[in-house]
């Protein structure tokens, strides 16, 4: 028997509610979406006051659990106990009167309002003639963020703000509806250090007052850090959940992907070549200066910094994408001229860039259509006419040896997995059988099955001589993968460090020197 | 997913080329079979006669379509590329002015041009396509190059472009034309002409890297660029082609009515806007077909017709229409919503 959001808040008012031993329970949940079970008899238990992991590969149905926990999605069957009571989420906003919200990956505030107008919204005080409160609404967001010690301005408007600081403001915007329960889908995954540091403090705090944190991650040291428990999900079944302290690493990447992942960074030593790209001094106005490096054939050169170091903007240079201010790029020895990435395809170069969403994947379109896109600049193209069958079958080729993970080559990319996503965007780009390849966080957001078949991909393109540059904010992938890591601090080069050399402590030293 | 799964669940191939899924123009088209079923069982209660079973008046309605409908292959293309085009009414007005002065008999006493007259069928189809191909490189290299939206750049093409149709004669209508000009115009000509000129494009959509090139850049602009496409020359193509088609219909509609007047082709664009998402193009960019179109074309010209036929007040017409139209939209935001998973 159900219980409405309205009883539900009435008798939480009451002050009637029974002792539940469990803050959350779900029972049974069972989702389907066309073509996918999304879960399948799925239980899940959150104790009040603790940090509780959702663990698991992309496609697990970790979202879809917290969708229905968000009351994004209604489950076909099962049931979500909160506090011992029996409820039924129809929409986001039945959740958050019931105490339970969530923060999104992709955040969702409006840029051209205020913090406080962005909090309170849909809920504003109001004066006595019926307009909004600013001042009152104003004095409420510096009391909330006092509480939560977040140091930001009620009135800035919210596009000015750091993607930290928006999280902070949707972190406070959650605890003003005084949830029980916060879920977060992974929250640092664009966060610098000493920012995710700040964001476990505020977490603690909300776990010593009572609330229930689920926590969606794919970091495991962030695991460790914060989580008290962790329940592991893979292709839409539960699979088990342990206090944290518990387990090995090791443990929970047996239980994510049902097998023993041996090797995570197989980068095997290549007979490194002639030099293939070399840049001398390329700058961009106000953005990076002075940046000189070579890579070689079979070489993969790593870009160590932090996020706004200027990394991804050296990479998009290179590729034309926003065309140098001064200095030189050469290729095979020949100075080249790049003005668009249509002329760094020209010369042989590959870019996945670091947004898949933004700036990679035409998600509307199918597999198909994605993967076909860039090769169709000079192949598999007469007269104008695209060579469908041809095109097709290599498609297809690619994307059994990439493992795509799709029903057919005819599945819009949207409904794919952000793992399959990316593998689609590399075979996009292998089609064009390019001698240098670009690779801007090629493993953000991705489970660790996909993860470590791309780094045996990329390991095995550098074997065949391409050379390769990576760029990536996770330690472990640039010390696993790189021949050398160039590391770049406030748009300059502050140094190289070879393969035998490099160490976290000295990427670190350089990063913020 | 563990790679033992990814072999054991590889995608098992698909023999169909585009999945199971039926293609939308199969919707598009059923919602024409019961328009026209319904028009015929209230054609029988109310007006006591069949509304299909009349050669004459299918024949009105796929003429009264042909030239909306080769404006609307144009914009679909357009809509596509995620932009819009509300000059196209007016590029039919100024084409249609200044092809058919080059289109004047010797036997009309005031000529726009007193010494070009009886000159070959190519000179004004030649000049017309040449008018709609400019406007449409104006509005392509606005967008593509300004980044102005463009809403406002066909804004500003569909005010001026009407402005040069009114000043070109001083606001007199172009008349005595050859019939050579006005063969154009008559018997099934019209239709014939929309549709070779939806096959063409339909095939170049589906078929050519134009096609695949104009789906990528609606689909995700920035990620079109990246992929080496050049979006700018791309787009101005893309607009290029939209003038082209409105320069054509400009010329049809003149010889359609064997004089050019100023205020032709007024609010043409919306129609042709109209049939393209009737048929099933999203404004948002990345979906549509011409096949879609064409339906979409009939399904307006249906309506209207009906809506005579059966005795219903114009002013009723338009408002229904209307309604039908958002309708449309409707229907078509809830069918992509339900295709996402």
């Amino acid at each position: 028997m159900a219980v409405s959001p309205t009883t539900m808040a009435a008798v939480r008012a009451s002050g009637a509610v029974p002792k539940a031993e469990y803050l959350l329970n779900v029972e049974g949940i069972r989702k389907e979406f066309p073509g996918v079970l999304a879960l399948d008899d799925v239980s899940f238990r959150l104790k009040r006051g603790t940090v509780h992991a959702l663990m698991g590969e992309n496609g697990a149905g970790k979202s879809t659990l917290m969708k229905i926990l968000a009351g994004i999605y209604v489950p076909d069957q099962g049931e979500v106990f909160l506090k011992g009571l029996s409820i039924r989420l129809k929409s986001p906003l039945d959740a958050l009167e019931n105490g339970i919200a969530m923060i999104h990956q992709e955040l969702n505030l409006m840029p051209f309002m205020t913090v406080a107008e962005n909090i309170w919204i849909r809920r504003e005080p109001k004066n006595m003639f019926g307009f909004v409160d600013h001042g009152k609404m104003f004095e409420m967001t510096a009391d909330l963020f006092n509480r939560l010690n977040i140091a930001l301005d009620p009135e800035a408007q919210v596009r000015d703000l750091s993607v930290a600081n928006r999280q902070m403001v949707e972190i406070a915007k959650a605890v003003s509806y005084e949830s029980d329960v916060l879920i977060m889908d992974e929250p640092t995954s664009a966060l610098t250090e000493r920012e995710v540091a700040h964001l476990f403090e505020i977490i603690r705090s909300l776990r010593s007052q009572g609330i229930g944190i689920v926590y969606i991650t794919h970091k495991m040291n962030e695991l460790f850090e914060i989580a008290d428990e962790f329940s592991v999900f893979r292709d839409g079944r539960y699979i088990g959940t342990h206090a944290s302290t518990d387990v090995t690493r090791d443990d929970i990447i047996k239980m994510m992907v049902g097998r023993e992942i041996t090797q995570m960074f197989p980068k095997e030593t290549v007979p490194i070549g002639d030099v293939v790209l070399s840049v001398k001094d390329l700058s961009l106005k106000n953005v990076f200066s002075g940046v000189s490096f070579d890579v070689r054939a079979g070489e993969i050169l790593g870009i160590a910094g932090l996020v706004g170091s200027g990394r991804s903007n050296v990479a998009e240079t290179i590729f034309g994408v926003t065309p140098a201010t001064s200095g030189s790029i050469a290729i095979n020895g020949k100075p080249v001229a790049i003005a668009s990435p249509n002329q760094a395809i020209q010369h042989g170069m590959a870019f996945i860039t670091e947004d898949r969403k933004e700036t990679g994947c035409l998600l509307i379109l199918d597999v198909l259509e994605n993967m076909q896109i860039a090769v169709l600049q000079d192949r598999f193209v007469k007269f104008g006419f695209v060579a469908e069958k041809e095109i097709s079958a290599a498609c297809k080729v690619m994307s059994e040896k990439l493992r795509v993970k799709t029903p057919n080559l005819q599945e819009r990319v949207e409904n794919l997995s952000g793992g399959n996503q990316q593998k689609v965007l590399i075979g996009r780009w292998l089609l064009t059988n390019p001698k240098i390849l670009i690779l801007d966080e090629p493993t953000r957001g991705i489970d660790v099955g996909a993860k470590a078949e791309i780094h045996r991909l990329v390991s095995e393109l550098a074997k065949q001589g391409v050379a390769v540059i990576m760029i990536s904010s996770e330690m472990p992938e640039v010390l696993g993968m790189s021949d050398r890591i160039m590391v770049m601090h406030e748009g300059r080069v502050t140094g190289f460090l070879d393969r035998e050399e490099a160490t976290q402590v000295k990427v670190m030293e350089l990063a913020s020197k | 997913m563990t790679s033992e799964q990814a072999t054991a669940k590889a995608p098992a191939p698909t023999t169909s080329k585009r999945g199971r899924r039926l293609p939308p123009e199969v919707s598009i088209l059923l919602v024409l079979i019961g328009i026209a079923l319904i028009y015929e069982i209230l054609g029988w209660i109310f007006v006591g006669q069949s509304f299909l079973m009349n050669q004459q008046r299918l024949t009105i309605i796929i003429l009264q379509v042909s030239v909306i409908g080769i404006i609307a292959v144009g914009v679909t293309q357009v809509i596509i590329t995620g932009g819009i085009d509300l000059s196209s009414g007016s590029v039919v007005g100024m084409t249609a002015m200044i092809a058919a002065s080059f289109a004047q008999a010797s036997t009309w006493a005031r000529p726009v041009y007193p010494g070009l007259t009886d000159l070959p069928f190519i000179v004004p189809l030649i000049v017309g396509l040449g008018i709609g191909l400019l406007a449409g490189v104006v509005n392509g290299a606005l967008i593509a190059q300004t980044k102005i939206p463009p809403f406002i750049a066909t804004l500003g093409m569909m005010v001026s472009a009407r402005g040069v149709a009114k000043w070109y004669t001083k606001g007199s209508p172009v008349s005595g034309l050859t019939d050579q000009f006005n063969f154009i115009g008559t018997g099934i000509w019209p239709v014939v002409v929309f549709l070779v000129v939806a096959f063409i494009f339909h095939i170049a959509l589906r078929y050519t890297r134009y096609g695949k090139f104009t789906y990528a850049i609606g689909a995700n602009v920035q990620a079109a660029r990246v992929s080496g496409i050049n979006v700018e020359r791309h787009l101005i193509k893309v607009y290029a082609i939209a003038g082209v088609l409105a320069g054509l219909a400009g010329i049809v509609t003149a010889a359609r009515a064997q004089t050019a007047q100023s205020g032709m082709g007024v609010t043409y664009e919306l129609d042709a806007i109209a049939a393209a998402v009737i048929g099933g193009t999203s404004l948002t960019g990345g979906v549509g077909r011409i096949t879609g179109t064409v339906i979409g074309a009939i399904i307006l010209g249906v309506m209207i017709s009906g809506f005579t036929f059966l005795r219903v007040d114009a002013y009723y017409q338009e408002i229904i229409k209307g309604v039908i139209i958002v309708a449309a939209v409707v229907v078509d935001v809830y069918r992509q919503k339900k295709r996402k998973v």
